[in-house]
């Protein structure tokens, strides 16, 4: 193994292992926060960057072959669906008249 | 690096059944609905990572007609969620 492919594994590993680590995050955060507004937070965002970090990797991983395309092309897609998918679940909430939890009621 | 790839993705199934307890549990049907979308996207991580496993380059396809069909279930099922019906105009 040349000394640019353990670069390139390192690489991977070190991306995979931040993705892996936000996916946790936003396990505990969906099954932690106490409201429907902040879970969908925490979610969303945590999902984006571990989805994409651990794609990255993926395609980091692959090299330069005609699967590597496809791999930064569905890294895009979840960049833009999940998000997308958060806030339309969130207007839905809203729209039907869920209340945001708050730490003291309001006088 | 199969190894490895093998220990990200069963991690990812760990936590694709911590949201399953959520979907369970959820109080309200957005809840549940938020759920379903993030396993959808851990689903597509594992098919990923399972074309690097089983060097299948198909599986990528797959994971890419998921995402599209995760997202598409999601719009709609908030859609349903926030008008109570499936066509017409979006009041």
């Amino acid at each position: 193994m040349s000394w640019i492919e353990s670069i390139r594994d390192a690489l991977v590993v070190v991306f995979a292992c931040v993705g892996a680590f936000f996916f946790l995050v936003g396990t505990l955060g969906l099954l932690r926060f106490p409201d429907y507004y902040s879970r969908t937070h925490a979610t969303t965002k945590c999902d984006t960057v571990g989805a994409g970090s651990i794609l990255l990797a993926l395609a980091l991983l692959r090299g330069l072959e005609p699967d590597m395309p496809k791999l930064l092309l569905l890294a895009g897609l979840v960049l833009l669906s999940s998000p997308t998918a958060g806030h339309a679940l969130s207007r839905a909430a809203y729209r039907t008249g869920l209340k945001p939890w708050l730490k003291e009621e309001q006088p | 690096m199969t190894t490895f790839l093998w220990a990200i993705g069963i991690f990812l199934l760990v936590n694709a059944f911590g949201c399953l307890a959520r979907a369970v549990i959820g109080p309200t049907a957005v809840d549940r609905l938020l759920a379903i979308n993030v396993v959808g996207t851990k689903t597509l991580i594992v098919l990923c990572l399972l074309s690097f496993i089983y060097e299948r380059t198909l599986f990528v396809d797959v994971a890419l007609v998921y995402g599209l069909l995760n997202f598409i279930v999601t719009l709609a099922a908030g859609r349903l969620v926030e008008t109570g019906k499936l066509k017409g105009d979006w009041a």
